[in-house]
């Protein structure tokens, strides 16, 4: 997917613009200069500066909400380096428990405790990458799977179910457990992709709608006895784990890193390979790019959309196998998604639905959320202001103008052009 | 060309040609098979009581009652009959008036609860009441969406902005001890999220599907942030609105049943009643709502006589922000009467399924809107006698809204330019 779509008023400027030989156009810069441009207009360091953009809004709002900064601000005039320096440890202290939360933690005693905040992040971080994965290879094909929700519910029901209800040979049962995720989520999926196919349902519509009944249909179930309910108990909660289903911990009992790491990791090389080197992923993207020229160049549209939805939605699935199979055994409720669903979302934007890019989105907003909870615990700073951080970060780097603004950088040649996170599928062909 | 174009007029010529669309006969008699399965074959013993009037009131109505039974297999002939008589319009004149649709929902809905409620009571009064209390936020939003999707931007944003509403508004009305104050502050509150939609979606061109998303996520999290640090320490102060008060309108509060549920209400819900209409006629019969139609439908031929399509665009997405944000007061200043954490629970959702589902006309969105409203406080009433979960009238409006888009309840087709960005050239 590129980037930046060329506007539909201006092609004979384009044109033009790509008729000339590149060295006729300006006087040859040095190469310093062209590298030290190509890092101020890049992509990376746009990305990098949203970062710290909604990390700055994030400190002014922990600063103002702060108590001990309320109470010197009453002072202010006659000792303004009170508020000042309540001002800072507010924002530090509660910063640095993010950073020690999700990284390493400098307090412990010993190097094998300092560096469980990691292990945490990496797990945090396991559902959103495979989630992401799925949402990001959803934009690739110029389509937008809102309805991550409803296919974590329906992979964590389908895993879960598996897990708990039959009683299968160690490995076997967790391979079946695992597939039978990623095939209800993938189902979910292709029921979107069908409607869209068949009747040019929207799907942004159909997945949000399929979100809450899916939840309602989940509640159902899960205080239905028979159904999921655990037997004897009145919570709507499933019956735990068999141990037989469950991703094995990767560093020992100690630490909540679990083979689904693993998988997510291997999750990301399958989705690259699939998008970059494969036949259906070329038709993907060239559906993505334009799907009236793949019309013509005789790729099956309608079909390209039915298993694209599917195996995007088999992926957000495989985000609720994780959530059931490794992060939470002891049985589930509603609220088992934990939000990745739309987490996922920000995930794919801010990885700019490349594989890799998802990857270490994932790792980052997994390591928003292990810090959040510390900040939380250690400074009284609620979590929800790693919502805050994270809607700003997308917002940031889905309009770098915005940022480029902001920061007085330059702005890159030939930014006049629309840009979408996705190609616009309905582009208007205009022939002469 | 040419030939084609000759072609053209040869069909387009001074014959009417009548499409015969046997969508709704089928769909009617889908319906009347299904009341044959519940009403009769799964038929349930007992009255049921129609309470149409409160105690307290000044005309008297005698009860209702209806032996379930027998009702059912009256309004299961009814059905079937409403079905073949819709088939035989079809056959002879191609469509089916709109006097049988109502009908055979109006029959279809009383049948319902009469056998889903058996064997109790039914009060009607408090049942429409709480169905409009369920239906203002959503018809605010709904007219929020319409607005917006008419001018050429998609929100799924009125989530936040009934969110932001509901949030500033118990702040404000807190603050003043005056609801009036706190109603303005969530117009303000519903435009300040509009001026994020419209800035990112028509100055930076970023997708609106994506800013609507992310805006949604960005507003529970602030609220949520500022709910746990401020308004929970010192709720008396910053998180106990004062709520507007039910005002009779003299007369027509007195007619018995509608009279209480339409006339007895507070200021918000009458707002509603000015609302959907002075929308309505803005749209269809103002300028204001033909350049505003224009743009969202064809930006390109907008512009090119004369209509500022940004500037058209960023003000009317702010409109629609201040009417949403209206809605979300409600919450707060009508019904609950304190803010709590995502209060809205995805009633801004609902409120874009009723934009949908009402076609993307004030009127219809509306109707779609007190639907989903009633389906809603069906779950209440029939809570301890149905036999149906609760859990799947809650599912309903979503079911109704993927059925409408998928083409099965008629054609659904949205502003031509909703959704997509417009560049000057």
């Amino acid at each position: 997917m590129s980037d930046q779509i060329p506007g539909s008023g201006q092609p004979q400027e384009d044109l033009e613009v790509s008729q000339v030989p590149p060295a006729a156009r300006a006087p040859e810069p040095s190469v310093a200069t062209t590298v030290l441009r190509q890092i101020v207009t890049g992509n990376a360091l746009i990305s990098l500066l949203a970062v710290l953009l909604a990390l700055i809004v994030g400190a002014i709002l922990i600063v103002a909400v702060d108590p001990v900064v309320q109470q010197t601000a009453g002072y202010f005039f006659s000792r303004p380096s009170d508020m000042l320096q309540a001002m800072w440890n507010a924002a530090s202290g509660a910063y640095s428990s993010l950073f020690q939360g999700a990284i390493y933690n400098f307090g412990a005693a010993d190097f094998a405790s300092g560096i469980r905040p990691l292990t945490l992040t990496l797990t945090f971080a396991t559902p959103l990458i495979v989630a992401g994965l799925g949402v990001a290879l959803s934009f690739r094909v110029g389509l937008f799977n809102i309805g991550g929700q409803a296919q974590i519910l329906t992979g964590a029901v389908c895993a879960g179910y598996v897990g708990f209800a039959f009683d299968l040979p160690p490995v076997i049962h967790l391979i079946a457990a695992i597939v039978a995720g990623v095939v209800g989520g993938a189902l979910v999926g292709a029921l979107v992709g069908v409607l869209k196919a068949r009747t040019g349902a929207h799907e942004v519509i159909v997945t949000i709608m399929l979100n809450y009944i899916v939840l309602y249909l989940l509640r159902f179930l899960l205080r239905t006895p028979g159904a999921l309910q655990a037997p004897g108990g009145n919570n709507p909660k499933t019956p735990p784990m068999k141990s037989t289903a469950i991703y094995p911990l990767l560093l020992g009992p100690n630490y909540t890193l679990h083979l689904g790491f693993i998988v997510s990791i291997l999750a990301t090389i399958v989705v690259w390979y699939l998008l970059n080197r494969s036949n259906l992923g070329f038709q993907f993207r060239a559906v993505g790019e334009n799907p009236n020229a793949a019309r013509v160049a005789g790729i099956n549209v309608k079909n390209i959309y039915v298993w694209a939805l599917a195996i995007s939605a088999g992926l957000v699935g495989l985000a609720g196998v994780a959530q059931v199979l490794g992060t939470v055994t002891s049985g589930f409720g509603e609220s088992i998604d934990a939000g990745v669903g739309f987490d996922a979302i920000t995930v794919a934007l801010l990885g700019r639905s490349r594989p890799w890019g998802v990857f270490a989105a994932g790792l980052l907003f997994g390591a928003l959320k292990a810090g959040g909870f510390a900040m939380q615990a250690n400074n009284s700073v609620p979590i929800d202001i790693i919502l805050v951080v994270q809607s700003l970060i997308v917002l940031f780097i889905a309009a770098p103008p915005l940022v480029r603004a902001i920061f007085r950088l330059p702005q890159p040649p030939g930014s006049r052009k629309l840009r979408t996170p996705r190609p616009s599928s309905k582009k208007v062909v205009v022939t002469r | 060309m040419t030939v084609v174009a000759e072609r053209n007029i040869v069909v387009a010529g001074p014959t009417t040609v009548v499409i015969k669309s046997w969508k709704i006969p089928i769909i009617l008699g889908a319906f009347a098979l299904l009341a044959l399965v519940l009403f009769v074959i799964l038929g349930r013993n007992g009255t049921t009581t129609f309470i149409l009037a409160e105690p307290t009131d000044f005309l008297q109505v005698a009860p209702i009652g209806i032996p379930v039974r027998a009702s059912g297999i009256v309004a299961t002939v009814l059905l079937a009959a409403f079905a073949v008589l819709g088939a035989w319009f079809v056959r002879s004149r191609g469509r089916v008036p709109l006097w049988i649709d109502i009908l055979f929902g109006f029959v279809f809905l009383v049948e319902f609860l009469t056998w889903a409620a058996a064997p109790a009571s039914v009060q009607v009064p408090g049942m429409l009441l709480q169905t409009i209390a369920l239906s203002v936020p959503l018809i605010f939003g709904a007219l929020g969406g319409v607005i917006s999707e008419r001018v050429g931007v998609v929100n799924i944003a009125i989530e936040g902005q009934l969110l932001a509403g509901a949030f500033v508004s118990a702040m404000i009305a807190s603050i003043t001890h005056q609801p009036l104050l706190g109603l303005i502050g969530a117009m303000v509150a519903g435009v300040l999220v509009s001026f994020i939609l419209a800035a990112f979606s028509i100055k930076y061109l970023v997708d609106q599907v994506i800013v609507g998303v992310v805006i949604n996520v960005f507003i529970v999290g602030l609220t949520n942030f500022l709910y746990s640090t401020v308004l929970s320490e010192s709720p008396e102060l910053l998180n106990s609105p004062p709520r507007f008060e039910a005002i009779d309108i003299p007369v027509l509060s007195q007619i018995p049943v509608i009279g209480p549920t339409f006339f007895r209400q507070s200021l918000i819900v009458y707002l509603v009643y000015v609302a959907v209409p002075l929308v309505w006629f803005g749209l269809f019969h103002t300028r204001w709502g033909l350049r505003l139609r224009a743009v969202g439908e064809h930006p390109q031929a907008a512009d090119t006589v004369g209509i500022n399509v940004t500037r058209t665009r960023f003000w009317n997405v702010s409109l629609a922000g201040a009417i949403a944000g209206l809605g979300g007061a409600f919450f707060t200043l009508g019904s609950v009467g304190a803010f709590s954490r995502e209060m809205t629970g995805g009633q801004g959702y609902i409120a874009l399924a009723a934009v949908i589902f009402g076609r993307w006309d004030p009127i219809r969105a509306t109707v779609a809107a007190l639907l989903f409203g009633f389906a809603n406080e069906l779950q209440y009433v029939l809570q301890d006698t149905s036999p149906i979960p609760s859990e799947f009238m809650l599912m309903l409006p979503y079911v109704v809204t993927i059925l409408a888009v998928a083409g099965l309840v008629g054609q659904v087709r949205g502003p031509a330019a909703s959704g997509k960005p417009y560049i000057k050239s």
